[in-house]
Parts: C-alpha cells; sequence; structure tokens
C-alpha cells in the first residue's frame, strides 16, 4: 500500500504572467523612472526625490490603512473629510483654543504638539470606529456608509471651524512637516516606518492572516471561528488612525489646518492602494505593493508637472489607470480562478 | 472485490473509424506541475465515455481545454473531422459541446427561464421575448423531466435541480457533446437514479457525454467506453463491459488496492463527549439553511464515530451547523463532557473543541485565493504562533508538512493557492485544517465527496485512527457504504426529525433505508 509515491512532478516552467503579475507595479515605476529621466534629467536628483516622496507621505500613510480596508474587500470614501476635521481638531489643541487662530509664531503655545497628535488621531480612530460599527452592526455595505461619513465629516468640519483655517504653530509642531532627519524629509521618514510596521503586521501576524482570510472568503473565516465583525471593525479603526495621522503630518506641514484639506484625497489613496496590486474582491494584496502604487502616482504627477502637463490631464491620466489598473485586477484574477 | 461489469451498460463496439471526438497528444504545464502529458481522448457518437483517474491526474484540467476554458501547451483536437481550436466556452458551444462543472455556473437569483438562456434571449435586439423564452425553457426542462415553472428562481432549487438546468441549457443549444466533471458527487443515491435516466435519454437521441466519477459502480452501470488517467498521463482505455472495477482501479493507482470498507474492531467508547438535547429550529424565510428541526437529540461518546444517515433535506447539516454555531437555533441545549455549554457562533465551539468539516469546500471552507499555507493553518494559529501575535514561519511550514504527508496531499509547495489544486486535494487540505486543530469532537459532513478510492480509504482509516486517540466524530454521508463502514452506531433523520438509531452490529442499507424514509421510530 506504501509503495506508490504520488509525489507531484517537477516542472521547471517559468511562469512569466504570475512574475509580471506580481512585479508589474516596480517595473512600470522603473521604465516611468526611466522615461522621466531621459526626458528631464533634473528628474533623478536628490532633491526632486526627496520632493516626490514628501508629496506621496500624505496619501501614501492614508493607503497603508486603505489597504487593510481593501484588503478585507471593503472601502473608506470618508477618509479626506475625517483628515480635515482630524486637523482642525489637532490645530486647536496646538494653539489651545479657536481664539487666536492666526497669531503666527511660537508665542501662540497651547497645549504642545503631542497632545494635538494624539488628539488628531483619537478623532480618526473614533471616526473610524464609528462607521465600523454601523458597517458591522448595522449591515450597512461600507461604501454608502463611508459615503455618508464623507459628508458627516467635512461638516463637522465646516462647523468646527466655522469655515475659517487654524495656522501657525511652534516649531516642534511644524517639524514633523517640515524637518529633515539628515537629508530626508520627517514626513517621509513617518510614511516609510508606517509602512514596515503595517507590512509586518499584515505578514508575520496571526492579526494580518485573519484580515486577509476575512477578505478571502468571509464565510469561510466564520467557520473557522474568527470574529468576522471584529476584524472588519478593526481595519476601519486602522484606516481611521492612519486618517488621523496624516492630518497631523498634513497640518504640520502646511503650518495650517483648514477645512476643505484633504479634498478628492479618497481617488488618490484609493488608487495607490489599487495600482498597487490590491484586489478589490479582498484576499490578495500587500502593504509593499500599495507603496509602490504611492510611488508611481507620485513619479507620474511629479513628472508631468517638470514637463510642462496642465493639471487638467495630469486628472485625465490618473483616472485612466485607475481603471487599467482595476482591470488588470480583474483579469489576473480569472486567471486564477480557471483553476 | 470481482465486481463485473453492469448487465445494463450494452456493450457498444463504436466504430473507430470515425469518433466524434478526438484530442490527441495534448500537454499543459502549471508552475511546478505538469498537469497533463501527452494525453489523448477518444468519443464516438452517442456514446457515454467515463474519464476517470486519482485526484490530481489532470481530468479536470484536461475537459477545461476541451470546453476552451484553457487553451493547451500542445496537441490537436477534432471534433466530426475537423480540426479545432478553442479560444472560449462561447466557441465551444457554438460547436456543440457543452460543459457543466463541478461548481455550477447559474446565476441564482435570475429564474430558470434567464439562465437557460442566458446571453442569448429571445426578443428583438433591445426587448426579450418573455413568453417565447418561457415556453422554449418548458420544452427543453421537460426533456429532462425537470416540473418546474420557468419563472422560479434558482436560489430555490435543490442541487439536483439546478444541474438538470444546467443539463436543460445544454439541450438548448443543440449540442452534440456534454461534458459533465463529477456530476453525482453532490446527489443522493434516488437522484443519480434520476441523472442516469436522463443521460439514457440523451444517448437514446444521439448525444455523446464524457462523465468524470470517483464512484466506480456508477461507470459499470452507465459508462460505454472509459479513458483512464494517471499523474497527467494516459494510462488505458477501453470497452467498460470488458474491464471490472478492480481493473480500473489498477489502471488508476497503479497497483490493486483494497477497496472493501475494511471496517475496525469495535473500541469500548468512553465516556459521552458531546450531547445534543432538543435541537429545534424553526422555519426562517431568506434562510438557505432553513430545514426545520423538530427535537433533535443525540451522543456521542469519546472514540466512538457516529453515523448520520438521511436523505437530502433531512436535516443532517443543519443539525451539524447547529451544534457548531453556524446557525442560531430556538431551543435545546448542547453537553460537552457532561456540561451545558452556550455555543452561539463557531468560535464558541471550537473554544469547547468542537470542529466541522462543511459540506460544501468552496464556499463553506476555503479561501481560493490564499496559499494551501493559510488555508491549512486558520484554525490552528496556537499550534505555531510566537508571544501569541506572530506566525513561526517554520512551525508552520512543519505544520504543513505534516499532514501533507497524513493525507497525500498533492501539492506544489505550501505557497500555492489552494484554488489552482485539484477537488480532492482541496478538500484533504480542509480535512487537515480541522485535524490540526486537534479537537475533541469532530463533526464530517460529507467527507469524502469529490475524493479518489485509494484517497477514500485513507480518509476512513484517518477517521478510525482519529477515533483511537479518543475523539468523537460524528460523520455525515449520503453514500450509504460509507456511513456503513465507518460508523460503530448509527442515527437517521428524516424531515428534521430523528427516526431511529442502530448499532453497528444490527445495521444494513435496507434498514436504514427504511428509517430514512419511513421513519418509523425504533424501540431500541
Ligand atoms: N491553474 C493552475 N495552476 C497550477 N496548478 C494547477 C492549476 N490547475 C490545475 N493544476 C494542477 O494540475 C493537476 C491536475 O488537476 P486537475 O484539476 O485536472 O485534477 P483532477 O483529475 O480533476 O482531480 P480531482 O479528481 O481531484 O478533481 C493538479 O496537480 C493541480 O494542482
Ligand atoms: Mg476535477
Amino acid at each position: 500500500m506504501a509503495d506508490v509515491k504520488r509525489d507531484t512532478p517537477a516542472a521547471p516552467g517559468f511562469d512569466l504572467f504570475g512574475f509580471l503579475a506580481r512585479f508589474a507595479p516596480l517595473i512600470f515605476l522603473v521604465v516611468l523612472m526611466a522615461v522621466f529621466y531621459l526626458l528631464e534629467p533634473r528628474f533623478l536628483s536628490q532633491v526632486n526625490l526627496f520632493n516626490v516622496m514628501r508629496q506621496v507621505s500624505i496619501t501614501g500613510l492614508l493607503a497603508i490603512g486603505m489597504t487593510f480596508v481593501i484588503l478585507t474587500a471593503g472601502i473608506d470614501l470618508s477618509i479626506g473629510s475625517l483628515l480635515a476635521f482630524a486637523g482642525l481638531v489637532a490645530a486647536a489643541v496646538a494653539k489651545g483654543g479657536l481664539q487666536d487662530r492666526f497669531t503666527v509664531g511660537e508665542d501662540a503655545v497651547g497645549y504642545g504638539w503631542q497632545l494635538a497628535a494624539l488628539a488628531a488621531i483619537a478623532i480618526g480612530i473614533a471616526g473610524g470606529w464609528l462607521q465600523g460599527v454601523a458597517i458591522t452592526r448595522l449591515k450597512v455595505p461600507p461604501f454608502v456608509v463611508t459615503l455618508g461619513g464623507m459628508s458627516v465629516f467635512r461638516g463637522a468640519a465646516l462647523l468646527f471651524a466655522a469655515g475659517g483655517p487654524i495656522s501657525g504653530f511652534d516649531r516642534a509642531f511644524t517639524w514633523w512637516g517640515q524637518g529633515y532627519i539628515g537629508p530626508v524629509p520627517v514626513p517621509v521618514v513617518v510614511f516609510l516606518v508606517a509602512a514596515v510596521i503595517a507590512h509586518i503586521v499584515l505578514r508575520y501576524t496571526r492579526y494580518g492572516r485573519k484580515v486577509y482570510a476575512v477578505g478571502g472568503n468571509p464565510e469561510a473565516a466564520r467557520l473557522a471561528g474568527l470574529n468576522v465583525n471584529r476584524i472588519i471593525l478593526s481595519v476601519y479603526v486602522i484606516m481611521g488612525f492612519f486618517a488621523g495621522l496624516g492630518a497631523f503630518v498634513l497640518a504640520a506641514r502646511l503650518n495650517s489646518a483648514e477645512a476643505v484639506a484633504g479634498t478628492g484625497y479618497e481617488l488618490t489613496v484609493i488608487a495607490s492602494v489599487v495600482i498597487g496590486g490590491t484586489s478589490l474582491f479582498g484576499g490578495v494584496g500587500s502593504v509593499f505593493g500599495t507603496v509602490i502604487g504611492a510611488l508611481l502616482i507620485g513619479v507620474l504627477l511629479n513628472g508631468l508637472v517638470l514637463m510642462n502637463v496642465s493639471s487638467y490631464i495630469q486628472q485625465i491620466i490618473i483616472g485612466v489607470i485607475i481603471v487599467l489598473a482595476v482591470a488588470f485586477d480583474t483579469f489576473a484574477k480569472s486567471r486564477r480562478r480557471r483553476a | 472485490m470481482t465486481t463485473q461489469a453492469g448487465p445494463q451498460a450494452v456493450p457498444q463496439t463504436t466504430p473507430p473509424a470515425a469518433p466524434l471526438l478526438r484530442m490527441t497528444g495534448i500537454g499543459k504545464r502549471f508552475p511546478g506541475v505538469i498537469a497533463l502529458d501527452g494525453v489523448d481522448l477518444e468519443v464516438g457518437a452517442a456514446e457515454i465515455h467515463a474519464l476517470l483517474g486519482e485526484n490530481g491526474a489532470g481530468k479536470s484540467t484536461l475537459l477545461k481545454i476541451l470546453s476552451g476554458a484553457q487553451p493547451p501547451d500542445t496537441g490537436t483536437i477534432t471534433l466530426g473531422g475537423d480540426t479545432v481550436a478553442f479560444r472560449s466556452p462561447h466557441e465551444a458551444q457554438m460547436r456543440g459541446i457543452v460543459t457543466i462543472y463541478q461548481e455550477f455556473t447559474l446565476a441564482p437569483n435570475m429564474t430558470i427561464a434567464e439562465n437557460v438562456f442566458i446571453g442569448r434571449e429571445p426578443g428583438s435586439r433591445l426587448f426579450m421575448n418573455w413568453k417565447r423564452m418561457a415556453e422554449a425553457t418548458r420544452v427543453v426542462t421537460a426533456r429532462v423531466g425537470l416540473e418546474r415553472s420557468p419563472m422560479t428562481l434558482v436560489r430555490d432549487l435543490s442541487v439536483a435541480e439546478q444541474q438538470m438546468v444546467e443539463i436543460a441549457r445544454a439541450l438548448s443549444m443543440d449540442s452534440r457533446l456534454i461534458v459533465m466533471d463529477e456530476p453525482t458527487s453532490a446527489l443522493s443515491a434516488s437522484e443519480v437514479e434520476k441523472l442516469f435516466a436522463i443521460v439514457r435519454k440523451l444517448k437514446a437521441d444521439g448525444i455523446s457525454v464524457i462523465f468524470v466519477t470517483h464512484r466506480l459502480e456508477e461507470v459499470m452501470t452507465i459508462c460505454d467506453r472509459y479513458t483512464v488517467l494517471r499523474d497527467g498521463r494516459h494510462v488505458g482505455k477501453g470497452a467498460v463491459a470488458e474491464t471490472s472495477i478492480d481493473g480500473i482501479i489498477r489502471m488508476m493507482v497503479g497497483r490493486a488496492v483494497d477497496t472493501l470498507f475494511s471496517g475496525r474492531e469495535s473500541a469500548t467508547p468512553g465516556p459521552v463527549a458531546l450531547e445534543a438535547k432538543g435541537i429545534t429550529r424553526r422555519r426562517h424565510a431568506q434562510d438557505p439553511h432553513a430545514i426545520e428541526l423538530d427535537g433533535v437529540s443525540l451522543a456521542v461518546r469519546e472514540g466512538e464515530i457516529l453515523g448520520i444517515a438521511g436523505l437530502v433535506g433531512a436535516g443532517r447539516t443543519e443539525t451539524a451547523r447547529a451544534i457548531f454555531g453556524a446557525d442560531p437555533f430556538d431551543a435545546g441545549e448542547v453537553l460537552i463532557g457532561g456540561q451545558k455549554v452556550s455555543i452561539r457562533t463557531p468560535q464558541d465551539a471550537i473554544r469547547a473543541g468542537v470542529g466541522l468539516v462543511p459540506e460544501d469546500r468552496k464556499q463553506q471552507a476555503l479561501f481560493l485565493s490564499l496559499a494551501i499555507r493559510t488555508n491549512l493553518s486558520i484554525a490552528a494559529l496556537d499550534r505555531i504562533d510566537r508571544f501569541g501575535i506572530f506566525i513561526d514561519h517554520k512551525k508552520e511550514t512543519a505544520l504543513v508538512e505534516e499532514y501533507k504527508k497524513l493525507l497525500n496531499i498533492r501539492m506544489a509547495s505550501p505557497e500555492q493557492l489552494v484554488g489552482n489544486l485539484s477537488g480532492g486535494n482541496q478538500q484533504k487540505v480542509v480535512l487537515a485544517r480541522w485535524l490540526a486543530l486537534r479537537p475533541k469532537v469532530l463533526i464530517v459532513d460529507e467527507p469524502t465527496r469529490g475524493i479518489d478510492v485509494g484517497a477514500k480509504v485513507e480518509v476512513h482509516n484517518l477517521l478510525f485512527e482519529m477515533a483511537k486517540t479518543g475523539i468523537a466524530v460524528i460523520a455525515i454521508s449520503s453514500e450509504l457504504p460509507e456511513i456503513l463502514a465507518v460508523s460503530d452506531r448509527i442515527v437517521t433523520m428524516r424531515e428534521g426529525r430523528v427516526t431511529g438509531e442502530v448499532s453497528r452490529a444490527e445495521a444494513n442499507e435496507e434498514r436504514l433505508m427504511t428509517l430514512m424514509t419511513l421513519g418509523r421510530a425504533k424501540a431500541a
């Protein structure tokens, strides 16, 4: 009975499609950078590269959170609004209230950047948690809940600041947006550190496994003993955390917070995640991909600016790329499913 | 075991001169696997052809190539003398080849008529003609003996009826060759009979059928000729009338296998591990698992295998799901080790040491887009973690290797996507997941669905091994021989009620059948 070996026959065939599917965003990024360099050698200067990275760091932070959400086949459209609201609250805390909203300079110290950052993150988490509860308890689809949230948080931001911006923070606050560690801008450091941590969480922890499982097949996850609702709730909380963190860094960079901040961010953020290979169907994707996706968009925009392409055309190009990325994902999925 | 060819199978001396279909030298490789290596397949007109082989032998892959769902790497296909190359299932359908996949491809929220004519709705360019569509549907459904209004939603049909819709759809396309990949694995015995009647009628109408199954008795009953694959290679073909089940198995496995369910000496079971008392569940609208349960009580002891027998819809799966916390129940209680436990979610059940291998692996068990590694370890993360947070990659790999050996899972690497495994090997991964959890009570619902003969014996032995280590096993199966082979004691159910209980010594098929259909309560 034991004399027959049913070993897998070894087949050395190289899976070109699999390779391309996996590294397409990275390959595309490298090609794009090469093209821009040939057209405009200034592109590859150290200053410009860090510039690109600083530009993508805020939406990049949000995209890290969005990766968790999309891995569970969810979506969060409210992030831009939530970011604006959290930024205003952080600014108010930093200034010690809403009275001296325009006082510029170091005399206008309120409660310090630590409390301001905490406030931003707390608002973000609370907003994410609320939406997560609506999604898991009231069973409203994430698209609808966060579409509502988009309006609610924007309204809250406008109400809170009475429409006007709050600006002028002390230097310890603005360091988080404008400072450097060695040659590297601080927001870039924050972004990359967050990316590494998120990557470890998704790849190497039990929690990460559960996120993939819930996204891959929620019913199977439930029957395997996972608390599906809790995991779904958690990804919106994580998204909220990153919205808060992003709000703080953005306020520090602009030295100002305003109610219209973050308008349209959801587009760039979702695009970064999807272009990075994370599937809108859930269960497939990575933070590494998202970082590449974010950089790709940043490089593209930066290159187009260097080449004096109008911002209207830039918008059109980004939109087309999103659709192409999703089309590719659907195609890859059908290849997988034919098995 | 010397089963002769079934007398029903009229030996067809198909003229080899002009077969309807001829596939020659078909080759296909996937990363890390040679799925097919120069395979030939010939099917004559009005012939029922069995395509046989172990799990992962390449049957489904060959059929996907035939139906245009996947391109071959090498080889040619001729149909009625013409060389063809189908680039899509649609092209194959245009030439009269329709495939019914193991997982049905019907749209559950559409009517029978819409499903039959999907993409080919009669009517003008803009509007479809409902009346004509309903009429045409009635004609084809009558041919397969489906007595349902064409306007019935597919989700309200049983699995067998859905299959009839698929066949009706094939008929509506004037097909010459209908390909069925494991059509009987989800059917009950009486439904299989009905399917065979339909298949015989197709044959009488001059239609050929390719038929994949792991139940070799079915080959003897219904098929004319057969082709056997092993490890992606063509190892034999011939007329069914000239061979025996043993002969086919020898070809499939490359050795003789003892498929006689060996049974085992009854061990003396321990104390009661799990007891369900008066589980009652009322019908809820909109709930697919809404079969009523009416005061279901049963108990299983440590080291015992309890079989639950019943027809489809008897409430076996519902009982299992209720005990496991997958569906809520209205009244009744579950005791584990004599203690009443509250089980509201699968999580509660798992914490109490209960596991469930569900009946539908694709929908309820597998993460098709994730790696084998993840699929296997997801319920047993406690065994492979570090500090309760991180996953120990090495331990996980060892876990996968352990169960790969134990269950003989045929895979390229732990990183392979489960969706790319053959059906039987997917089932083994699900079994492995629950074994890895080391449960006190394991409920297995159709544990050998889609599993080949050799592996089936392995799974049975595995259940015996588990019982030996003191696990209480509850086994549900639509195949009575399987229930008889593995169980120490058998509970029968009908329409949500327990109708009887027999010990292994007194059990036989007739007895169980009586209890399952008439439901006369038996005084034990
Ligand atoms: N898309 C794919 N990618 C990688 N490997 C694949 C893919 N599809 C099939 N395989 C492999 O090809 C081999 C043949 O699989 P196939 O599904 O044809 O087997 P089968 O004979 O139908 O088995 P079963 O009886 O279990 O359904 C298996 O080893 C399987 O893992
Ligand atoms: Mg198969």
